[in-house]
Order: C-alpha cells, then structure tokens, then sequence
C-alpha cells in the first residue's frame, strides 16, 4: 500500500516510541451530535492516538448492547452520512488520526466511489468494514486506491493460515485483529486467543497490527500493548458516557478512562 | 435458458446478488457449512435418510388439491394447490429444518438457534432438534412472542428456548441479528439453522436444495393430473423459501410464468408493507445483497404486513435475480387482498390457509381474471392458519 496517511505515520511514530497507539470508537451522533465532537476533543487532549467513527446502523450484528444501545440512540439523533463526516473533520481538526468504521450497506447506498472520497476529503485516514469480506470488496478495493485512504479489515481467531495471509494482504494503515469469537463489550479478562492471533499474523504480515473487543481498563491496555501495535477500546468509553449523570461528569469519565488507558499503552514494554 | 442451478460462480452470487457480507469469524463455519451440504448432495447415505424422514416423518411426498369451487373467483382458471400446509407441523418449513438438522450432526455439532417471526420456524427448528437430540436455542422478537405466544409455548413443549429479542424494533429483523451474535461467539459447537433463502452464502442455495422437491413433487403431480405444465406458477414471497421450493423446478419452462405475491400490508404506495422487491432498492442485509426496504442512509426500514411470516425488510437474492431477468414477476397484495382470499378458500373449500398463504392465493385470484378459464395455475399452500386462528378472528371481528 502506497498510502502516507495520518494513520500510517502514527504507527512509525508510536513504533519509533516502541510503544502501542491508543485507538478510541465513539459512534457519530452519540451520546448527541454537539456531544459527540465534545467526546472528540476529550479523548484528544487525554492523551488518545487515533479515533474510530463509528457509522451508527439498524442492524449492528457484531456489536453487544452497549454499542447496540448507542447507535440506536445516535440513529434517533438523526445521525447519517453527514454527521458522520462532520465528526470525523472533527476528530482530524484535534490533530489525531481519525477513521470510519461502518458496516457495508451505508458505503453500498452513497456509493463506494464516493464515500471514499468523501472520507479522503474530510481528512480521515481510512475505513474499517467488518462485514465486508475480501471476496465481496473488489469495487471497494479501487475505491480506497483511488482515494489513497487506508482499507482496514477484520482478522478472527478462526481466520485460518491462507486466509489471514489473503486478508491482511488487503488491508492498509493496520490490521484489525478481533481478539476472540463474539461481540464488542467489556470482558473481565484479555481472550488467551488475542495474543495467538497477533502472532500468527506477524508470521504473515509487518503491518500495523490492532487489537479490539473486550479492552476497557489500563491493566488489559497494558497487556495487549505488550504484543500488538494498536489497542481499541470502544465499548468502555460508551459505557462510561452511558453511565454518568450529566454531560459534564461524561466527559470528565472519558477524559480519566483516556489518560489511564493512555497510561496503560505505555507501561508495557 | 438458464443454468438450473443460477450460481453464477462459487461465492454463491446471483448475477449481482448474494454473496457473503459477514464479520471474518464467521467465514470458517459458512465454508464448513458449504462443505457439509456439498458431500451431503452427493452421499447416497445422507439422501436416502432425508428421504426416509420426508416419507415417515413429515408425510411427503404432499398431495395437490383441485380447488374448483375456489377457482370460480378466479375467473374460472384451473386452480391447483399443492399441499406443504398437510406436512408435519403445518408448513414447508419442515423440508429445510430437517435438511439442516442431518447437516448439524453431519459437522459433529450439537446445538442449533434459530430465528423466527411467526413462530413457524422456530416449532419446525425445535422439532427437528427434538427429534434429533441437539439443543435447540430460538430467538424471536419481543413484539412477536406476545402475538404469537401460543407458538412460543409449542416451542418450549418441544424443549427448546425461546429468548425474546429486546433490540432495535424487537421483530423478525433483530432477532436474525440476535441469532447471528450467538453464532458469532458459539460457532465452535452451534449451527445456525437460518429458516429462509436469504442470509450469507451458502445458506440461500441450501435451504433452496432442501425445499426444492416441493416443485419437483408438483410438476409431476400436476403433469400427471393435467396432461400438461401449468401456465403459472404462485406462491408468496417473504425471505422467498417456499417461492423459490416450488419455483425451481419450473425454471427451465420458459413458458410457465413464476409469480411472487409480496407482502404489500396497507398499499405500497402507503411505506407501511414488506414488498421488498416492489418497493424496495438494491443493499446489503443479513449478510447478502438484494433488494432491502432502506433509507437513504441504507438503514433498514421496518416492513408491516398483518403477515408476521412475510415481515422482513429483506428478500432472497435468487428473488431479486429472477426479477431482474425477468424469469419471475412479483406483485404486492395488500393486507386486505389477503385476508379476502383467507376467507375464500375457507369457505369454497374447506381449508385454513397461513395468511402467508393466502398473498398467493389472492394473487392466484388476479391472475385467473387475467387468464381466464383456459388457464392452469399451481400455487403453493404453504402453511397452514392454525396459528392465525386468533389474529383472523380478530381481523373479521369474530368474539373469542
């Protein structure tokens, strides 16, 4: 991949730190369109490296409740392509990188071309799809070229040999490594497969390689920096904004899960 | 003219529809899946114990009626039904579950879910499952247990669970989505016995091998009664199972015309039906492209039908090919339509039909004016209307 996006140097400047980068998920719209872009520049200045907008859907099959809960409440908002390439500007205007991550049929309906561009011209460094399988994405594939952003798709534990090496072959920016077989959401412990994972992806590919689902306090941060390049947390930040009281005391639980998984990414090697 | 078997390549792709839109975690259990059904097609083992459990468990092969007091409403076409409503526990549905629970032991899997709207296919899934000694895990909508809580309780009598979905509009959609996460995180040891021809390669091609006999049976049947091919071929369409079992046999006859009757619930023109191939546009859902009821976000727009059977925002791609090509025609009936030929057949000739049912056999009435008494129409009965005994009664205002 010939891209130089800001998510491309973010990983030659956190491996030239020899640390993970921090990657937060905050669904556009939510908890409101004017809180979203606050939640933005909150995990910005708490110290977060790159930022995940999500493309809230009707049909989230690969999201636990919490992100279930969230994206209805963004859908009820009135959140749609707009919002959500008004909060990834945002989320670039902090200066960090920042990232769609969408199920396919919002792409399929304005147009693989076109939502592309639209992301490229946003500022966004790329897309994370994952529903959309290597085998289905040959418009998608031209598409990112074109626009010189970054396809960034999904590997599992059950992904076998051949087809990580065919999978992670396509992806540009990093490789999206879902550290166990189930939905997003907080889990007590780091899935033992997460760690097996990264390292029969690094026997296939050098690329960044990012771990998400079941992260969300700095001693799991810790752990899943010590071998992956990237660590995504998503469901935790919307819990705690699910949590708080007030918008205020959201933010204030964003800003301190930030720095403390901010922390986390840099303890552990 | 046409392939019989319209896979364009081996990623379960009809021209531009179908295909697998699925998290990376599950493509290991599709190709496992995928698989399984391909050795089972060719295994003489396999087929012949389908084969004995369609004889000796569901009463196949199943008998076609002459409807002729029905059919002078119809303009006085030849009206033939073919009776998957006389099948055990009621409906078509029976074929595929059956299919796929052999498949499930096939793979050394021991537990099934399931999604339901109505409630049909979850009884037909947690039969199968009791029949076979495999757990049976079925999700339905919370909206649907309370409308149908009398199949939730068959349901239970049969051993399975039933888990009421409490996400996005809490109906047929969502509890797909619900089953999907389950098999997300419990593929090891769960098959997903998805109930219709829609959903992730290779599911619409096999649940169509599993149901295609019903076609089959009716060709022959109809041939031998007649002498000759119907004229045309109807049966409702909702995710388009028990359309595309008795449609796929007819492929081949370019001159037998295959018409899908679509949910149309208060009018198309109103946004409050289920037509998806009439009123709907091109999309992803469900793991597959089709036509889908979405907005211009492409968020999936809630269906209504007095159908829970034909509910679904969604439709087979094998559909939305045949209309494309124009091998099959699809047409809307309203709420309204349908309950008038409900009542028809119940009282012209004595059976309940599914309201389900009952879009093809108010379709059935349109296209016999259209043809006129020269005409021969087969339709497929699918279900019966046991389970809409309550919402019927309802709808003609008979106290209960």
């Amino acid at each position: 991949m010939s891209t130089n996006t800001a998510l491309d140097q973010l990983f030659v400047k956190t491996r030239s730190e020899n640390r993970a980068a921090l990657i937060a998920y905050i669904p556009a719209g939510f908890p409101s369109q004017a809180g979203c872009h606050k939640v933005i520049e909150t995990l910005a200045k708490a110290g977060v490296d790159a930022i995940e907008i999500g493309y809230p859907y009707s049909d989230p099959v690969m999201d636990g409740p919490t992100i279930q809960a969230a994206a209805t409440q963004a859908l009820e908002n009135g959140t749609g392509a707009t919002e959500v390439f008004a909060a990834l500007k945002h989320a670039c205007d902090q200066g960090v990188a920042a990232v769609v991550m969408t199920y396919w049929n919002p792409i399929e309906k304005y147009g693989a071309a076109k939502f592309a561009q639209a992301i490229a011209d946003n500022g966004g460094s790329g897309v994370i799809t994952p529903d959309l399988t290597i085998e289905e994405s040959d418009e998608w594939r031209v598409a990112v070229k074109t626009s010189s952003i970054n396809p960034i798709y999904v590997v599992a534990p059950s992904t076998k040999p051949e087809r990580l090496a065919k999978v992670t072959d396509q992806c540009g920016g990093f490789i999206y490594a879902a550290s166990l077989m189930g939905v997003t959401g907080a889990r007590s412990g780091i899935s033992s497969g997460a760690g097996e994972l990264v390292a029969r992806v690094r026997k296939v590919s050098d690329k960044p390689i990012s771990v998400g689902l079941g992260v969300s306090n700095r001693e799991q941060a810790k752990e899943v920096a010590a071998f992956a390049d990237g660590v995504i947390v998503g469901s935790a930040f919307i819990k705690a904004i699910q949590d708080a009281p007030d918008e205020q005391s959201a933010l204030a639980a964003v800003a301190h899960l930030a720095s403390e998984l901010a922390k986390g990414v840099r303890e552990a090697r | 003219m046409l392939d019989s078997k319209l896979v364009i390549d081996g990623l379960g792709h009809f021209g531009p529809y179908g295909g697998r839109f699925v998290p990376e975690a599950l493509i290991g259990a599709l190709e496992e899946l995928e698989a399984a059904h391909s050795s089972a097609l060719l295994d003489p083992i396999f087929q012949a114990e389908l084969a004995e459990l369609h004889r000796t468990y569901s009463g196949r092969p199943s008998i076609i009626t002459e409807a002729k007091r029905f059919a002078e409403h119809a303009g006085g076409a030849r009206i033939i039904l073919k009776r998957e409503d006389l099948n055990h526990t009621g409906s078509h549905k029976i074929n595929n579950v059956l299919g796929q629970a052999l498949l499930t032991k096939r793979m050394g899997k021991s537990r099934i879910i399931a999604e339901t709207g109505a409630g049909q296919h979850g009884v037909a899934s947690a039969t199968a499952a009791a029949l076979m000694g495999l757990e049976c895990v079925v999700y339905m909508g919370e909206e649907d247990t309370k409308r149908q809580s009398l199949n939730v309780a068959r349901m239970k009598l049969l051993g399975a669970k039933v888990v009421p979905v409490t996400s996005g509009s809490r109906t047929l959609k969502d509890a797909i989505n619900e089953a999907m996460r389950d098999w997300v995180t419990n593929v090891e040891n769960t098959h997903y016995l998805l109930g219709t021809v829609a959903g992730p390669h290779p599911f619409p091609t096999m649940v169509r091998d599993f149901h295609k006999i019903i076609g089959e049976e009716a060709r022959a049947q109809v041939i031998e009664l007649t002498g000759k091919l119907p004229d045309a071929v109807l049966a409702c369409v909702g995710g388009g199972s028990n359309a595309i079992g008795i449609f796929h046999d007819f492929i081949k006859d370019a001159d037998v015309r295959l018409i899908g009757l679509e949910a149309g619930g208060d009018g198309v023109e109103t946004g409050r039906h289920a037509a998806t191939i009439t009123g709907g546009t091109r999309g992803v859902l469900h793991g597959t492209r089709s036509y889908v009821l979405q907005d211009e976000n492409g968020q999936t727009v809630e269906s209504h039908s007095i159908s829970a059977g034909l509910d679904y925002p969604g439709v087979g791609p094998e559909h939305a090919y045949l209309h494309d090509i124009g091998r099959a025609e699809y047409r809307a009936i309203t709420d309204a339509q349908a309950m008038a030929a409900f009542a028809l057949l119940c009282q012209t000739e004595g059976i309940i039909p599914a309201i389900e049912t009952a879009h093809a056999l108010a379709g059935a009435i349109q296209v016999g004016n259209e043809l006129g008494p020269d005409a021969t129409l087969l339709i497929n009965l699918s279900g019966r209307g046991d389970k809409d005994v309550q919402t019927a009664a309802n709808y003609f205002g008979i106290p209960l």
